[in-house]
Parts: structure tokens; C-alpha cells; sequence
């Protein structure tokens, strides 16, 4: 499949390549630059593959609440939640944001290479539950996504786009008019840098990104999304998260309210979890040497027992260091404990290190 | 006289003596080198066997030799600066090897072969 810019990366130079399902540009000019450019100023990334779903009707938030980790009930309207879809086993289904425009009006935004399992999970879901009163759309197909990002957003927003974003807080949205059409712009990202995501029919994505290169926004790709993700900590699903990775092991119970009054799917489950304590829990790891650890590379401990595995590796772009998460084993989670990672034929030293490699500068 | 493996190693021959490194479609196709991953002085390495790795941002890379012998030194200057293989992928070996078994050379591609062989594979 394409995007509706599919042809303006390729008229770009971009390199492409498959992407859940999607033909999608991995990098433009180079990952480090693109990297650099949403740290310093703004880029601007095709998320259109992502999927977006309506979720409607006097059901609505009832619905969401048992599907949905995070809080809903007391998310005030034009704000957004970011949390997973769990099974009864606490198994992740996907991570997502939410947003609410009502007590009767919710949209999810799941992962692109989700989309068709969370849409067939939350029909099931909606059958098995028996909550009344929902009606489920699958709008993906209507609703294409930029994510302009970087501490030079809100400028570009309103000298660009003519949108003044100062008085938008971080995590609440709003559904302006632009060249007679309605967008939606949440103050979100995936970068951990200020800035939002524009959703909007394929024609005025189209328009909105010819606007902002006239403007001289970097375009960025898949590659860089990934660094700039990895740097502040944030998962990406298939490899923080997974349907054999709990919320709660993969670090992220602050995003599952587990006192809900009727629970969610697999709050119980993640709440005994939690009080025990996880047997494993993903963690970061610095190595002291400049050798790198990629997704999938053995984490051992100092006697050579396998006690984990990477799940995301990287020499650091903003942080010059050979940087990971790594699922590894409860004993291992504690900040300053020394773990080896095999890297090909030899092992590396490691140390525990909070995952937040990098800073955050979002605006609050 | 410089020498291609169908993995894209070159081998750049003086006498006994070859220098092995990436060619420069290789290093084109991988973007920003920031590590490469590489043998120790009198290690062995033995013809399409993997002797070390190139890595890009995204990826790590396999380097196989393209010929057997014992590595007599390693480009030293690529431990702090790996981008020198983006600039000249040429210049830039990363290990120079004392051949063991010379005639293993015609088992791999001169300079036009090579471009062509290149060609081939971008479509």
C-alpha cells in the first residue's frame, strides 16, 4: 500500500522500503541529520499509515474502559491518554493513543501494522463484553497523519500553517479549520520533543506537506523515528511491548490505572503482577565499549548464564553512547547492575541505566 | 590490482599483501558507518567467513573476507572515526591481510565485473 505522499518521497529521493504493509521512506537526506534537525528546529514525518478507528454512542465509555489500560472516565474532553489494549492474560494487544471529544465520541490511534488485528480484537471484544450502545468505525482508510516535531513546531504551526498551537497543552488536542477543512492536532509525539500530529482527509495532508518543505521543515523518515523514540525511552510494539510482554514488564504501568471500578481485560492479572513483581522487566543499558547492541542480541550475566535478550539497540545520535533496552530477568533490573550483552563472537560489558537516555523537552 | 567479492569486500593486492575494505557502493548503501566491528592483529581470517561487521545507524553488517591469510593490521583510525569509510571506502581499508592461498583471487571479480555485477543488482 501507499500513503497519500507516497510520491513525494520518492520525488524527494527518499529510500524506501516495506513497512506494516506500507511502501514508507526510511530516510531522506541521513538519519543523524534528520535525527539532529527534530532536536534543534522541526521535522516533519509521514505517519499516514498509521490507523485511526471512531469509537461512538451512549456506550462509548464504558467500552473504552474496559478495553483500554489508561484512564478514560476522568479524561476530560479534547484530551489524550496514551496506553495499550490488553487480553485477559495482560498480554498486549497494541499501545495507542486515545483521544476523547466526548463521553460519546473516543478515537483510537493504533500502530499501522496492527490495524486489522485491534479492529477484529475490539469487534470481539465488543460481542464478548456485551456493552450496548457502540458503534465501531475503522476510519484508516480516510485519515491521513503528519507529525511535525521539534522545538521550532509551534512556530512553524502558525507562520506556516496560520494556526496559533501556544494556548494547546501537551497531550490535548483541537479540531481547527484550515483552507476550509477540519483538521485534528494534538500537542503529541513520538520523539520526545515538543510538537504535534495533524489528522486530515489525504488531499489536505497533501497540501499541508508541501506547505511546511515550502517552510523549510526537514522531512524525515522512518530511520530517525526510531533513534529519536529509543533516545527518551519510549516502546515500540513488536519490541518493548508485545503480546508476550506485559505493560507492567515492559515498564509501563504508570499508563495502566489498575483501580478502575469494573477493572479492564487483564487488570487483574497486571495488578498481581505488579504487587509480586514482574519475573523480568525491560530496563536500559549502557555499554562500555562502542561496539553495538541490536534487538535481538543475548544479554548475559557476569557467570554467562543468558538472563535477557536487547530489545532495541543503538549508538546514540543526541547521546554519544552504545545505548539499548533490554528485556532481562528480575534479579538484573536494579540500577548499576553489571550484565554482559554477546555481540557477535564476543561479549561487552554492561550496565543498568535508567531508560530515559535522553532528556525529554516537551512543553507542559 | 583490486579484487570484488560478490558481498561487496573489495581486496586491494600488493604482492602478498591484501587490503580489505567495503566498496563504495557498499558503504553508499549502508549510510552513516558509526562502528565497525573488527579482528586483532595476527587474528585468521579465512576466505567467505566473517572476520568482522560494518555498522550503519540502522544496522550491523557482516564483513566476510574475500581471501584466507592472517591479518597483519587493522585500520586503527576507523575505532574513533568510522565515517572515514563514507568519505573514501577506498582509502579507508579496515584490514590488511598476509595472504595464505593467492590463487583464491580468481574466484573473484576484477574492477568491470564488478560495475557490472553492481548493475545488476540495483534493478
Amino acid at each position: 500500500m501507499k500513503t497519500c505522499l507516497h510520491d513525494k518521497h520518492v520525488a524527494l529521493g527518499a529510500q524506501m522500503a516495506p513497512f506494516a504493509g506500507f511502501d514508507m521512506p526510511i530516510v531522506y537526506r541521513g538519519i543523524p541529520e534528520e535525527h539532529n534537525a527534530v532536536r534543534e528546529h522541526a521535522g516533519m514525518f509521514d505517519v499516514s499509515h498509521m490507523g485511526e478507528f471512531h469509537v461512538g454512542g451512549p456506550g462509548a465509555l464504558a467500552f473504552i474502559e474496559r478495553v483500554f489500560t489508561n484512564d478514560a472516565a476522568n479524561l476530560p474532553d479534547g484530551h489524550v491518554a496514551y496506553g495499550m489494549l490488553t487480553r485477559e492474560d495482560g498480554g498486549v494487544v497494541d499501545d495507542l493513543l486515545v483521544y476523547r471529544r466526548s463521553a460519546t465520541s473516543f478515537v483510537p490511534v493504533v500502530n499501522a501494522a496492527n490495524i486489522d488485528k485491534d479492529f477484529a480484537w475490539l469487534q470481539e471484544c465488543l460481542k464478548k463484553e456485551g456493552i450496548e450502545g457502540v458503534e465501531l468505525t475503522n476510519l484508516s482508510d480516510n485519515v491521513s497523519e503528519i507529525a511535525l516535531q521539534g522545538p521550532e513546531a509551534e512556530e512553524v504551526m502558525r507562520k506556516a500553517l496560520g494556526l496559533d498551537m501556544s494556548g494547546l497543552e501537551f497531550y490535548t488536542f483541537c479540531e481547527p479549520e484550515w483552507e476550509g477543512h477540519k483538521l485534528m492536532v494534538s500537542r503529541t509525539g513520538y520523539t520526545g520533543e515538543d510538537g504535534f500530529e495533524i489528522y486530515a482527509p489525504a488531499e489536505v495532508i497533501t497540501r499541508i506537506w508541501d506547505v511546511l518543505l515550502e517552510a523549510g521543515v526537514e522531512p524525515c523518515g522512518l530511520g530517525c523515528r526510531d533513534t529519536l523514540r529509543f533516545e527518551v525511552g519510549l516502546p515500540l510494539y513488536g519490541h518493548e511491548l508485545a503480546d508476550d510482554i506485559t505493560p507492567v514488564e515492559g515498564s509501563l504501568s504508570m499508563f495502566c490505572k489498575l483501580d478502575k471500578p469494573n477493572g479492564f481485560l487483564g487488570s487483574d492479572v497486571l495488578a498481581r503482577q505488579k504487587e509480586e513483581g514482574p519475573k523480568r522487566r525491560i530496563v536500559g543499558l549502557e555499554l562500555l565499549d562502542k561496539a553495538i547492541p541490536r534487538a535481538g542480541y543475548e544479554v548475559l550475566d557476569m557467570e554467562g548464564n543468558v538472563i535477557g535478550h536487547i530489545t532495541t539497540g543503538y549508538r546514540g545520535i543526541s547521546v554519544d553512547k552504545s545505548i539499548a533496552m533490554a528485556l532481562v530477568d528480575a534479579p538484573f533490573t536494579k540500577r548499576d547492575t553489571q550484565v554482559q550483552v554477546r555481540i557477535r563472537r564476543k561479549t561487552f560489558p554492561a550496565v543498568v541505566i535508567p531508560r530515559r537516555f535522553y532528556k525529554k523537552s516537551y512543553k507542559k | 590490482m583490486i579484487y570484488y567479492s560478490t558481498s561487496h569486500e573489495y581486496a586491494r593486492v600488493e604482492g602478498n599483501i591484501a587490503y580489505i575494505g567495503i566498496s563504495d557502493y557498499a558503504q553508499h548503501a549502508l549510510g552513516n558507518i558509526v562502528y565497525v566491528d573488527m579482528p586483532e592483529d595476527g587474528d585468521d581470517v579465512t576466505a567467505g567467513e566473517d572476520f568482522g561487521a560494518v555498522e550503519s545507524v540502522k544496522a550491523a553488517s557482516d564483513l566476510l573476507s574475500p581471501v584466507s591469510g592472517a591479518v597483519v593490521e587493522v585500520n586503527e583510525q576507523l575505532i574513533d572515526n568510522p565515517r572515514l569509510i563514507n568519505e573514501d571506502a577506498m582509502a579507508n581499508w579496515i584490514i590488511k591481510v598476509e595472504m595464505s592461498d593467492p590463487s583464491e583471487l580468481e574466484g573473484l571479480m576484477d574492477e568491470a565485473a564488478y560495475k557490472e555485477f553492481v548493475a545488476k543488482e540495483q534493478h
